[in-house]
């Protein structure tokens, strides 16, 4: 013990603590049991779309390398990010009420909102992750099938935009994480919402009120593969049933522009009413 | 400047209920503060809200005159907190957890490396310093707390019940540990329901019922507020006293107001007057050799003014 001395240390900004803090973060995802889990998805996705493929042929199945990481990166992307969300993201602010690992960080001279910049960009780190790993199996099977052809500029640009949405999607995640200080509820909350809850509310939105569900998250996700399409969907379609009777059912798909605005737009807002709420919160 | 803590109209409701009525509290200088008060008192309460794990309905907390609810992370730099039992991410290793707060605080490395050494040392946990937290055992996972809430070795500690889920031996080396934090120029505000730790280590004491400070005052001056009241002491004899010698030679003795029989060899002796009446009585049973064995007060002085003042605001 150092006698008669002022406390040690000169406490860091609030990004400087932030990054600080995702480093010993990540470093817990990556040894935890979460992160094979992720992992192990990815893989199973992985697998049996090469076995799709090398049981169909891929070349002839998808025709040309644009339709095939049309249809194969952008479809399954998604999925992957959803996981990612669900798992690095569904407890990462209730995990620190409920298992008590806050009362650890918040005694320390540290901002509130540098402990929920920091989870969030550990939990970005891990999910990217994952979401390389993804590409990976993708480009060795695209390379397989239609050699040095396979990179592009369109897979650069859908990258580009499956990162944004993993923004949005974890901005998202993390606003319901911070909302329940139970982590199983969050959880499970997030996953029943992102797995087939808000596909629902925006099939219901679209199909029977016929509005635009321009608010739910992941109605944007489509324009992920916009990049490899010739030509973009039409904005709103409308399908009759058959007979005399038969109801129209509307579908709408995004235009590029306002796909990556609903992105950016849910990444900046529950961004800053996430940070927002965790400033109000008590450790009670 | 000297290292200070103040509470200022420190209120928090929950609902209905007041956890902590109106908290005023000034302690200032290298010295030990003892936090009492039974369950419920609203001692973690007061403490969270000095750490801004909780927000004051009203009123503020200061430390080192630097308000916690305004500018948190200025007012916790110069301070060490350890309050309820904070759990560690599970995966790091105890040299990992410090680094981490050692990293937040902004101690340079070779001071987060020596000071990790030092303080797992000196809660003896140096033997597992690189094993996964998430195995160890509720007291083991305490010791890291409390090497965390040392690592910085800040000029103000605070403590909520240090020694909960330690071992005896752990609770005394919590002791020592305080003990030697008293060396440096440091104010240690620790609560606490072990009395006889509270007299080992601090130098005043602040007494906390229903959310309500009943005082706040140094050791030396509570024995004095003694001085009246009831007290009692055991004695223990070497062989068995029977019932008519009770009558006749203790109970006729000044100062005694009751007599209970704990068993054939030991008796309990309600007392109304000081010092002076207590030595009258010692002298008086000595001298009428009953095989006096020994005699001490049943309680101390901190716990007999602790039980008084808290069954005056009971009753
Ligand atoms: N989140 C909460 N919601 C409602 N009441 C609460 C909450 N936290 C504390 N209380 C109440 O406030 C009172 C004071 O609690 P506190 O934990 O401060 O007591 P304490 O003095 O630390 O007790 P102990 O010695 O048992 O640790 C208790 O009656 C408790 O029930
Ligand atoms: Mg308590």
């Amino acid at each position: 013990m150092t006698d008669g001395t002022p406390s040690l240390g000169h406490v860091p900004g609030t990004f400087r603590q932030a990054v600080l803090l995702s480093r010993y973060q990540f470093r817990d995802y990556l040894r935890s049991r979460r992160f094979v889990l992720m992992m192990a998805i990815v893989a199973i996705i992985g697998a049996i779309l090469t076995f799709v493929l090398l049981y169909y042929n891929g070349a002839g199945l998808t025709g040309s390398s644009d339709a095939f990481y049309g249809t194969f990166w952008a479809g399954g992307v998604t999925v992957v990010i959803i996981f990612a969300g669900i798992i690095f993201g569904g407890d990462a602010i209730a995990g620190e009420f409920q298992n008590k690992t806050g009362y650890f960080l918040m005694g320390l001279p540290i901002r509130r909102n540098s402990v929920y910049v920091g989870k969030f960009l550990a939990a970005f780190t891990a999910s990217l992750l994952s979401v390389l790993f993804y590409l990976v199996i993708l480009l060795a099977n695209g390379a397989y099938w239609f050699g040095g052809a396979a990179l592009s500029v369109a897979l650069f640009e859908s990258f580009a935009i499956a990162l944004l949405y993993l923004l949005a999607l974890l901005g998202a995640v993390f606003l319901f994480s911070s909302m329940f200080k139970n982590s199983p509820y969050a959880v499970l909350v997030v996953a029943v919402l992102f797995l087939f809850g808000f596909s629902i509310i925006q099939a219901l939105i679209s199909g029977l009120v016929k509005v635009e569900p321009w608010f739910i998250i992941t109605y944007a996700q489509n324009v992920i593969s916009y990049p490899f399409l010739s030509s973009i969907p039409a904005h709103m379609e409308t399908v009759k049933a058959p007979g005399p009777r038969g109801a129209s059912i509307t579908s709408y798909n995004p235009t590029y522009a306002e796909g990556l605005a609903i992105m950016g737009g849910y990444f900046v807002l529950t961004a800053v009413a996430g940070l927002l709420l965790f400033e109000r919160e008590e450790f009670t | 400047m000297s290292p200070s803590l103040e509470a200022r109209q420190l209120t928090r409701r929950f609902g209905a209920f007041t956890a902590l009525d109106h908290l005023n509290l000034q302690v200032e200088g290298s010295k030990c503060i003892g936090f009492l008060g039974p369950n419920g008192a609203g001692k973690t309460t007061a403490l969270k809200m000095f750490t801004d794990l909780i927000f004051p309905t009203s009123g503020e907390a200061f430390i080192n005159g630097v308000s916690v609810q305004q500018e948190r992370k200025r007012a916790l730099g110069a301070c060490g907190t350890l309050i309820e039992t904070p759990e560690i991410y599970s995966s790091l290793s105890p040299r990992e957890a410090l680094e981490l707060v050692g990293a937040l605080r902004g101690m340079r490395p070779e001071e987060i490396r020596s000071r990790t050494t030092e303080v797992l040392e000196e809660v003896k946990m140096a033997d597992w310093a690189d094993k996964k937290v998430g195995r160890f055992s509720k007291g083991m996972k305490q010791r890291i707390n409390i090497a965390s809430a040392l690592l910085s070795d800040p000029e103000v500690v605070l403590l909520d019940e240090p020694s909960t889920g330690l071992d005896p031996r752990g609770m005394a080396e919590v002791r020592d540990i305080v003990r030697g934090l008293k060396k440096g120029r440091r104010l240690i505000f620790m609560s606490s329901h072990i009395l006889s730790e509270v007299i080992d280590v601090c130098d005043e004491v602040a007494l906390l019922n229903h959310g309500k400070l009943l005082f706040h005052d140094t050791l030396s001056n509570v024995e004095k507020r003694l001085t009246g009241g009831a007290t009692s002491v055991d004695l223990a004899f070497m062989g068995p006293v029977g019932d008519d010698t009770v009558t006749s030679q203790v109970a006729p003795l000044p100062g005694v107001v009751s007599i209970a029989r704990v068993d054939a060899t030991r008796l309990t002796l309600t007392i109304q007057g000081g010092p002076t009446v207590q030595s009258g009585i010692l002298e008086r049973l000595a001298a009428a050799r009953l095989g006096l064995l020994s005699f001490e007060p049943s309680r101390s002085a901190l716990e007999e003014v602790y039980l008084q003042e808290i069954s005056k605001g009971d009753s």
